[in-house]
């Protein structure tokens, strides 16, 4: 069980704000962090790592992180992190990075195979690809056997093949190695696929915290489907009116009608829905 | 031609080496520590440590030679303790020299290496206390290993400008054949007696070693840079 319990003051692009998160982690969950940016996601994975101070207490089992008297050394706490950069070291090549954590030679071989790294093993980390890197990374993070492994989304710099291949071998190993593990990601499908629980932080304090399915699926009632998109444009066709919609990477059109078009305006959160045939569109609030 | 290079006296050149190569070493070992805390640090004393180690890049040698002399003689409290406690003289030797050398080379050593620390991504460094290592052994395994053009740069250019300085080693050393008599001073004295054709032979000496030293810093540069350092 790990307890966070910490506030920190921050000096976010919308002036000062306090980091206030008070949350209980259980051994072995899967725990994604979404939320706007500038919420206090990737300062709060600091904090967990000891990268950065804070105030109020962090306890992992019976071991204290932080509390009144004490800040232990990121040296100390045996994490692994995960940067978006990948921050492998430079001078060193695959192999090395990884037993530049731990002279554990066949636990690297092990984490080099099941990513499907072994015939790269002596090559130089400018050599590789992002998604080859992000992989070493990972299997650095691996190398201490982290009681608590922190990603800052590991995945956002990949291309999309690259992700869905990433995200099976991150899945493979949270279940070998059952390590609590915390991510930073803003990718519903990600969010859904590999974590069993979602924390959202808004301007600093916790707003949702619960399934993936709670907080992602948006259908309500008898809605067949939902989608949340940017209303682009109304174009009257003969005597319709076709509404352009971004739902994701892709546009669509939906015939909508007189009255409808009444309560839209162009550039607004638009939710796209259908319960019987016609698709139904509704403003959102911002 | 023969006759004149076969009199010459290389002595002032292996003493120029001599100084050089020591004060380089010690000025190492000041500077990785000085420049990391430089580059790590935000403390508001930054500047002014930065306005510190810089001031021998503006000041006259005479200027720095001077205050040197006055806190090393044997009339300082400095100089009395060392005197008394070493039994050692730190003006007019080759000690004196290594001092008033370090001094006058600081910012050429330090200030490359807080660059290239600067350069670092501060994750790199930062996976490195995750993995569980000391300051210590980050610096040694991972920063400096990925700093070489600005390790390279550091030391060479120390290392040259230690072998051209003038001014601060006239001041402190005097010009004792053997002892604080280098190539620079050796050249000052045969133009001051009009001995021309040494002069002429030292300096281009001087000047063929100096462009060769720079120009190996520059391939060795260009290189790791097409590596991708």
């Amino acid at each position: 069980m790990i307890k966070i319990d910490i506030n920190k003051k921050l000096h976010g692009a919308n002036g000062e704000m306090y980091l206030d998160v008070n949350l209980e982690i259980r051994e072995g969950e899967f725990v994604a962090l979404a939320g706007q940016s500038g919420s206090g996601k990737t300062t709060l994975l600091r904090i967990l790592a000891g990268l950065e101070d804070a105030e109020g207490t962090i306890q992992i089992a019976d071991e204290i992180w932080l509390d009144e008297k004490k800040v232990l050394a990121p040296q100390k706490r045996g994490i692994g992190f995960v940067f978006q950069d990948y921050a492998l070291f430079a001078n060193m090549s695959v192999l090395e990075n990884l037993l530049f954590v731990k002279k554990d030679k066949d636990l690297a071989q092990h984490l080099l195979e099941m990513t499907e790294l072994s015939e790269l093993k002596n090559r130089m980390p400018n050599t590789l690809s992002g998604g080859q890197k992000q992989r070493v990374s990972l299997c650095r993070a691996m190398m201490n056997r982290p009681k608590l492994l922190l990603m800052d989304e590991p995945l956002s710099a990949l291309d999309p093949t690259m992700r869905t291949k990433l995200q099976n071998e991150i899945l493979s190993l949270h279940k070998e190695f059952g390590t609590t593990t915390i991510m930073v990601s803003h990718d519903p499908s990600e969010i859904y696929r590999l974590a069993n629980r979602v924390v959202v932080l808004n301007l600093g304090k916790i707003t949702n915290d619960a399934t993936p399915k709670e907080v992602l699926l948006k259908t309500k009632g008898s809605q067949k489907f939902s989608f949340e998109g940017e209303l682009l444009d109304i174009v009257k066709v003969d005597v319709i009116y076709i509404a352009i919609i971004s739902i994701g990477q892709q546009l669509v059109e939906i015939v909508v009608s007189d009255e409808e078009i009444k309560n839209l305006s162009i550039g607004q959160s638009v939710s796209v829905s259908t319960k019987a045939f016609t698709p139904m569109i509704h403003g959102l609030i911002n | 031609m023969f006759e004149i290079l076969s009199e010459l006296e290389f002595e002032p050149f292996l003493l120029s080496f001599k100084l050089a190569a020591i004060t380089t070493l010690i000025l190492f070992v000041i500077s990785v520590p000085l420049a990391w805390y430089l580059s790590q640090t935000s403390s508001k004393m930054k500047p002014f440590w930065e306005s510190l180690t810089a001031l021998p890049i503006v000041l006259p040698p005479s200027v720095l030679g001077f205050y040197i002399l006055v806190a090393l003689s044997q009339n300082s409290p400095i100089g009395v303790f060392f005197e008394e406690v070493f039994g050692i003289k730190l003006v007019f030797n080759f000690t004196g020299l290594v001092v008033a050398s370090c001094f006058y080379s600081l910012p050429f050593m330090v200030q490359p290496l807080q660059g290239g620390f600067e350069s670092i991504n501060k994750n790199m460094l930062e996976a490195s206390y995750i993995a569980g290592k000391s300051k210590l052994e980050t610096i040694i395994k991972v920063a400096l290993p990925n700093i070489k053009p600005a390790l390279m740069t550091a030391i060479i250019v120390t290392f040259a400008h230690t072998v051209g300085e003038f001014g601060v080693v006239l001041m402190v050393g005097g010009s004792i054949p053997e002892e604080t008599k280098v190539a620079s001073v050796a050249i000052y004295e045969f133009v001051e007696v009009m001995d021309y054709t040494k002069a002429h032979i030292y300096s281009a000496i001087m000047v063929i070693l100096s462009f060769l030293v720079l120009l190996s810093v520059y391939i060795f540069n260009g290189k790791q840079k097409k590596i991708g350092f």
